[in-house]
C-alpha cells in the first residue's frame, strides 16, 4: 500500500494529510505554522504520519501547496492552494462549481469544472481587508477567542455597519463602537457581514453558480457560515475537513503521481 | 534547423541588439542636447506628430519612454517619492510623477540627461497626457498643442474614407495640424519644407509597414519574438526612430530578422508550450522577471495590445498617400491614433479574432493602478472576451512603475495557478 500526502503551509496554520490509493483519508494534522516554515511542514508531516501509523518510506509522493509550499523541502512537487482547493472541494463535493476559501491572509473565489479543473479564480490583493486575519484583528480588540467569535456573532439582536475596509483600521473601528455603548456581539455580528460582503464581492467576479464548497480555516466559524449562507441566499456546502481542503488537493495531486508513475510499468508488462 | 541557424547566425537576436544600441545613441542625443543648453519638443507615443516635427528638427522627448525606464532601471521608487514629497498623490499615474522628480532634477536620468521641453504636442488618446503637459506650461511657459482625435463613438463603429462623418473628422484633424504647423514654425523661424515631410512621411511608412508584417509574423509557432520584451524594444524604436532614416532600416532588417526566424522554425525559448496575449502595459519594475515568471511554464507572448495602442495604433498598417501629404497625414493621424484608444477601450473584438489564427491558449489581463485610462476598462473586456470564447484567461494587477504595489510572490501564486489550470486544460482534452 502507497500513501500520497499534501501539506498546506499557510500563513497561520500548516495542514497536512494522507491519502490511501482509494483516495480515503487516513490520517490528518493541524499545527500553527509560526515563524519557522521549514520546521511547521516537517512537523505537520510527521504528525500525519504518526496520527495514520504510516511510515515515512510508505509515502510514495508529496505535493505542496500553501504559501509556503517551496518551503516543503521533502516534498516532490509543488501546486498553488488555488488548484488544491479546487481539487479538494471537487473531491469531496463533486457538483462545486464554486469554491470560497477564506484562509488566514488570503481569500479565494474559484470557479471550477466538475474534473477539478480551475476556470477562473480571483484573490484579495494588497490589503487582508475580508480575510480571517480581519476576524482575528476584531477577535484581539473585543478579547474574545477566535473559535468563540462565530457563535457569539449569532447572538446579535442589532449588528453595527463596519465601514472600514482595512484590517488595521478595523480594530479602531471596533473600539469606536465600543465606546459608543454596542455590544460586543452586534459589533463582531458586524464584522463578519463587512467580511461576508467583501467575499461575495469576490465570487461575483468569477461567478457564483451552484454548489458552492467554502473552505479555508474560516470555514470552522458558524458564524460566518450563516452570513454567507444568508448573503447568497443558498446554503454552501461545508465539510467537516474544510480546514484541511487544501491539503486534501494536494494530496490528491500527490496520488496522480503515484498512479501514473505505474501506467508505463503496466504498459510494458501487458506488452511483454 | 541548427545548420539553418548557422548559415546566418548574425541575423537572429539582430533586433534586439540594434534596438538597444539605437536606445542608447537617442538617449545620448537627448543627453547632447540637454548638455548644449538645448530643448525639445515633448511628445506622447499615442499621436506624437513626429513627421510635423521632424521637418523642423526638433529634438524629441518621450516623457513616456525615459519615465518607464526609471522603472526598468529600478529607481523608479526615488523618482515617484520626490514627485510625492511634493505634494502629488501616490494614485497619480507613476509617468507623470517620475517625469516631475526628472525636471525637478534638471533632467537627471539613469540613462543619461533629459533636455527641457520648448513645446508639447499631446492628443487626447490619454486624458493625462492633458493635465501632464499643464505641469510643463506652468514649469516652463511653453506653449502645449493638444489634437483632439474624434474617437470611435461606438464599439465597431469606426467611420473611414468616403464616409461622410470620417471626412468631417479629418477636416477637423487637418486643421489642428495646420495649427501646429504655424506654431512650429514661428518657434523656429524655418519655413515649412513640403518635400522634407515627403520624405520624412515615406520613412514612416517604411516602418509601419515592417511593424505591422513583424506583428503578423507572431503567428508562426514557434512564436518568433516575445511581444512582451523583444516587442518593447521593437516598439521603442518605432517610437523613437518614426519618420527617420535610421527607423526604416531598422524595421526593414526587423522584418528580415522575423521572417527568416518563421522561415526556419526559430522561436523565442526552448519549448514553447502556451501561446499567449498579454493586455495592458507592462510591469517595468520587474520588467524581466514578470516575463520569466511565465516563460518557465512553457508560455510565450505572441501578441500585445500595448504593441498596438503605444505604437499610436500603427499596427494598423496605415501608409500615407505622399502623392498628398498634408491631407494624407491628416488622414493617417485620424485613423491610426483613434485605432490606439480602440486598441485600450474595444481590444476583445480583435482578440476573439487572432484566437484561431495565432493559436492562442490563453489571455492576460494586466491592470495596473497608476494608468485608469488602461486599466479601467479591462474587467468588463476580459467579460466580453470570455463570453466569446472559451479561452482562458488571468487577471493580475500590480503598476507599470511602482515597485510599492508590485507583489512578485503575489503574482507567481496566481500566475503558476493559471499555468496549472491550462495544463489540466491540456490534459483532459488529450484524455478525450
Amino acid at each position: 500500500m502507497a500513501y500520497a500526502a499534501g501539506v498546506d503551509v499557510g500563513s497561520t496554520q500548516t495542514k497536512a494529510v494522507l491519502l490511501n490509493e482509494q483516495r480515503q483519508i487516513v490520517a490528518r494534522a493541524l499545527i500553527d505554522t509560526g515563524a519557522n516554515v521549514v520546521s511547521a511542514a516537517e512537523n505537520a508531516f510527521f504528525q500525519a504520519l504518526g496520527n495514520g501509523g504510516v511510515q515515512e518510506e510508505e509515502v510514495a509522493y508529496v505535493v505542496g501547496t500553501g504559501y509556503g509550499r517551496y518551503r516543503v523541502t521533502f516534498g516532490n512537487t509543488q501546486v498553488t492552494e488555488i488548484s488544491c482547493h479546487g481539487r479538494g472541494a471537487v473531491h469531496m463535493f463533486p457538483a462545486s462549481h464554486t469554491v470560497l476559501d477564506m484562509g488566514g491572509q488570503d481569500t479565494k473565489a474559484i470557479r471550477v469544472h466538475p474534473t477539478g479543473e480551475i476556470l477562473d479564480f480571483c484573490m484579495n490583493d494588497k490589503c487582508a481587508a475580508g480575510t480571517g486575519r480581519f476576524l482575528g484583528a476584531a477577535a484581539a480588540a473585543l478579547e474574545i477567542p477566535l473559535d468563540e467569535l462565530g457563535a457569539t456573532a449569532l447572538r446579535a439582536e442589532r449588528p453595527v455597519k463596519i465601514s472600514t475596509t482595512c484590517t488595521v483600521f478595523a480594530e479602531s473601528e471596533v473600539l469606536s463602537w465600543l465606546g459608543k455603548g454596542k455590544k460586543v456581539e452586534d459589533i463582531l455580528l458586524g464584522v463578519h457581514q463587512s467580511i461576508a460582503s467583501r467575499s461575495i464581492g469576490l465570487l461575483r467576479r468569477v461567478g457564483i453558480e451552484p454548489e458552492l464548497t467554502f473552505t479555508g480555516g474560516v470555514a470552522k466559524n458558524v458564524g460566518m457560515i450563516r452570513v454567507l449562507n444568508d448573503a447568497l441566499g443558498f446554503t454552501m456546502n461545508v465539510s467537516d475537513d474544510s480546514i484541511f481542503m487544501g491539503a486534501i488537493g494536494a494530496a490528491l495531486f500527490a496520488l496522480d503521481h503515484v498512479v501514473s508513475s505505474r501506467v508505463p510499468a503496466a504498459s510494458r508488462e501487458a506488452e511483454a | 534547423m541548427t545548420e539553418l541557424v548557422s548559415v546566418r547566425p548574425e541575423i537572429v537576436g539582430r533586433g534586439a541588439q540594434d534596438g538597444a544600441r539605437l536606445f542608447r545613441e537617442w538617449f545620448q542625443g537627448m543627453t547632447d542636447v540637454a548638455t548644449d543648453g538645448g530643448r525639445a519638443a515633448y511628445v506622447f507615443v499615442m499621436g506624437s506628430l513626429s513627421e510635423v516635427l521632424r521637418v523642423f528638427d526638433y529634438p524629441m522627448v518621450f516623457p513616456e519612454i525615459h519615465s518607464l525606464q526609471t522603472a526598468v532601471r529600478r529607481t523608479s521608487l526615488e523618482y515617484l517619492n520626490q514627485a510625492e514629497d511634493v505634494g502629488f498623490s501616490p494614485d497619480i499615474c507613476g509617468y507623470v510623477k517620475a517625469d516631475i522628480a526628472l525636471q525637478l532634477r534638471h533632467g537627471e536620468h539613469p540613462m543619461g540627461r533629459i533636455p527641457p521641453p520648448r513645446l508639447a504636442v499631446l492628443t487626447n488618446a490619454c486624458n493625462t497626457y492633458i493635465k501632464w503637459a499643464e505641469i510643463w506650461e506652468r514649469m516652463y511657459q511653453i506653449p502645449i498643442f493638444t489634437l483632439d482625435i474624434p474617437g470611435t463613438r461606438k464599439a465597431g463603429g469606426q467611420t473611414w474614407p468616403g464616409n461622410g462623418d470620417f471626412e468631417n473628422d479629418k477636416r477637423y484633424v487637418a486643421g489642428q495640424l495646420q495649427e501646429l504647423i504655424a506654431i512650429c514654425q514661428e518657434q523656429t523661424g524655418q519655413r515649412f519644407d513640403i518635400d522634407r515631410l515627403r520624405q520624412v512621411m515615406a520613412d514612416t511608412n517604411t516602418m509601419v509597414r515592417g511593424w505591422r508584417r513583424v506583428l503578423e509574423l507572431n503567428a508562426s509557432r514557434p512564436g518568433v519574438f516575445n511581444a512582451l520584451t523583444d516587442g518593447t524594444i521593437y516598439l521603442g524604436v518605432s517610437n523613437a526612430f518614426r519618420g527617420t532614416a535610421a527607423g526604416a532600416r531598422y524595421f526593414t532588417e526587423l522584418v528580415e530578422e522575423m521572417e527568416y526566424k518563421a522561415a526556419h522554425g526559430i522561436g523565442t525559448i526552448p519549448d514553447e508550450k502556451h501561446r499567449l496575449i498579454f493586455v495592458g502595459v507592462p510591469c517595468y519594475p520587474i520588467f524581466r522577471r514578470f516575463n520569466e515568471l511565465f516563460t518557465e511554464w512553457g508560455g510565450i507572448f505572441v501578441s500585445s495590445t500595448y504593441l498596438w495602442f503605444a505604437s499610436g495604433g500603427t499596427n494598423l498598417g496605415f501608409e500615407y498617400d505622399l502623392s498628398r501629404p498634408l491631407d494624407s497625414l491628416a488622414e493617417g493621424v485620424l485613423i491610426s491614433v483613434r485605432h490606439a484608444m480602440d486598441s485600450m477601450f474595444y481590444q476583445d473584438r480583435a482578440l476573439v479574432e487572432m484566437v484561431e489564427r495565432f493559436q492562442i491558449d490563453g489571455v492576460v489581463y494586466h491592470p495596473i493602478k497608476s494608468c485608469r485610462t488602461t486599466s479601467a476598462g479591462l474587467a468588463d473586456n476580459r467579460r466580453a472576451f470570455m463570453q466569446a470564447t472559451d479561452i482562458p484567461s488571468l487577471f493580475i494587477e500590480s503598476d507599470m512603475m511602482d515597485p510599492r504595489v508590485v507583489s512578485e510572490a503575489q503574482m507567481k501564486n496566481r500566475i503558476d495557478a493559471f499555468f496549472e489550470g491550462l495544463n489540466a486544460r491540456r490534459l483532459q482534452r488529450a484524455a478525450g
